[in-house]
């Protein structure tokens, strides 16, 4: 482990539960825990678990008007979302794109009443702050906060939370509140990367550890690594940003193309006006030349990052695996990559080289388990 | 005798023949394997080469053959439940047996005391 690596304000939690420490986006973080990977999958997706998702970046908007709309007007200049019509005490999935639609980031924007709370990627988020100043320092505060950030996620989350504070059971997927949480003023979101349904709850930084331990003392509730967050995320059909998006790839190719509302594109009343925009506008309407798909290896050997793709037992390399290894709730391995739009319909045969083997592969929809949210 | 290599593998000797897995200390460091790809009986290894692999859920792992030979036999029953690996690395979790072309060279690897110390 680098000297250097930053430690989260969970460090000494995970120690104390036997994890094994990976550096990763510059900070020490936890791969897996005593438990073991396979264990923490299973358990997440049949009880709950707890992520220390601390690295991630949480960057504050709060409108130097004191109107709300104005931040949401200046935050649309540069995701291609609807944020004005996003209600208070709600959150939406976005997409922070470069000059040619390439995607710089992706994140979630929750509407706290008087502001916005963006979460970031942790590799990108200084980056993602420096942009943020530059575009909106005239109407926004940007202030990167030095928050904890938990997720407790799977199908037993609610039970856990709501016994701290009830009223989480009355939040849908999205919902934003601010609650008291083991003496703590959190922000909790119904969301995650698992799948699952599930929340994610920040808290000042020197609350985490109560927290953490109170939400661990649950029987129900084991700590899962960054090793299952990540096979848990391929499962559900996640993108992780910088395997499965970046500013190589667009929303569109990306199978994102949901994530933008009619309001902004051609004939919306907001249409546009977002970095890469033209380009955007024009692929929405012409459709990809390439696509994100879901990858079923046929055999029992994984396939993972890297790996060429081919359309058959010779020729040219026609795509690329972005991420990929076994899935634990399928019992087999799982990858998702980028192929020509003509090999991208589910149930297309291509091949995959893997030790200098070409193994046969299906095109699979995604997500590869289904997901499990509270919607209603 | 039970001998040791850097590379934390286990090979026990019976005449010219050598029975080969991956040590504890690394079947734990590894994690809970889910794939395992072994040698095909015949195959001529050369030390150092990559043998088999081994899989966890998160990454690939090459074997290195620890000495130079004929593969006579492999652990089918490790190929079909890679969790057998490791479960019981050092005993029913063993990988492939090969037929050494020098006797001596096992003669530079560690005993399970130095190993011991090695791994620590």
């Amino acid at each position: 482990m680098s000297q250097d690596a930053a430690r989260t304000p969970l460090y000494a939690l995970h120690q104390r539960h036997g994890a094994r420490m990976v550096p990763f986006a510059g900070y020490a973080m936890p791969v897996q825990y005593s438990a073991g990977l396979l264990k923490e999958h299973l358990h997440t997706r049949e009880a709950a678990g707890l992520f220390d998702v601390s690295h991630m970046g949480q960057i504050r908007l709060t409108p130097r008007s004191g109107d709300v709309a104005d931040a949401a007007r200046a935050l649309e200049t540069l995701l291609p979302i609807d944020v004005l019509g996003l209600k208070p005490g709600r959150q939406r999935y976005g997409l922070l794109l470069d000059e040619t639609g390439g995607i710089r980031d992706d994140l979630m924007v929750a509407h706290c009443g008087d502001g916005f709370l963006l979460v970031v990627n942790a590799a990108n988020k200084a980056a993602d702050a420096d942009i943020l100043r530059a575009y909106l320092s005239d109407i926004c505060a940007v202030t990167v906060l030095a928050r904890a950030l938990v997720a407790l996620q799977g199908p037993g989350a609610e039970a856990v939370l709501a016994r701290l504070a009830p009223e989480v059971a009355g939040m849908r997927f999205m919902d934003v509140r601010t609650l008291d949480l083991a003496g703590a003023s959190a922000i909790v979101t119904r969301s995650g990367y698992t799948g699952e349904d599930g929340f994610e709850i920040s808290v000042p930084e020197d609350r985490a550890e109560t927290l953490a331990e109170a939400l661990l003392a649950d029987p129900a509730v084991l700590p899962i690594g960054l090793g299952a967050r990540d096979s848990l995320r391929l499962e559900a059909g996640l993108c992780l940003h910088g395997n499965d998006i970046d500013p190589g790839t667009d929303p569109v190719e990306a199978g994102l193309s949901w994530a933008i509302p009619s309001v902004r594109r051609r004939g919306g009343a907001r249409a546009g006006g977002f970095p890469g925009a033209a380009r955007i506008l024009d692929a929405l309407e012409a459709g990809p030349s390439r696509k994100r798909v879901g990858l079923r290896p046929e055999g029992p050997a994984p396939v993972r990052a890297g790996a060429p793709l081919f359309a058959d037992a010779s020729g040219e390399a026609v795509g690329r695996v972005t991420s990929g290894g076994f899935g634990p709730s399928l019992q087999a391995p799982v990858a998702m990559g980028y192929l020509p739009a003509a090999l991208a319909a589910p149930g297309t045969r291509v091949f995959a080289e893997v030790r200098g083997q070409r193994l046969p592969v299906a095109v699979s929809a995604l997500p590869f388990v289904p997901a499990v949210f509270k919607r209603a | 005798m039970r001998k040791f290599t850097d590379e934390h593998e286990w090979l026990d000797c019976a005449g010219d023949v050598a029975t080969v897995g991956i040590t504890t200390h690394a079947a734990e460091q590894l994690g809970d394997l889910v794939f395992i790809e072994l040698p095909k009986v015949g195959a001529k290894l050369t030390k150092g080469a990559a043998a088999a692999v081994v899989e966890s859920v998160k990454a690939a792992s090459d074997v290195y053959a620890p000495v130079s030979g004929e593969v006579t036999e492999v652990n089918a029953a490790a190929v079909a439940d890679p969790s057998s690996v490791g479960a019981d690395p050092q005993g029913a979790g063993w990988l492939y047996r090969i037929r050494l072309d020098d006797p001596a060279s096992l003669d530079g690897l560690m005993d399970e005391a130095a190993y011991a110390a090695f791994a620590k």
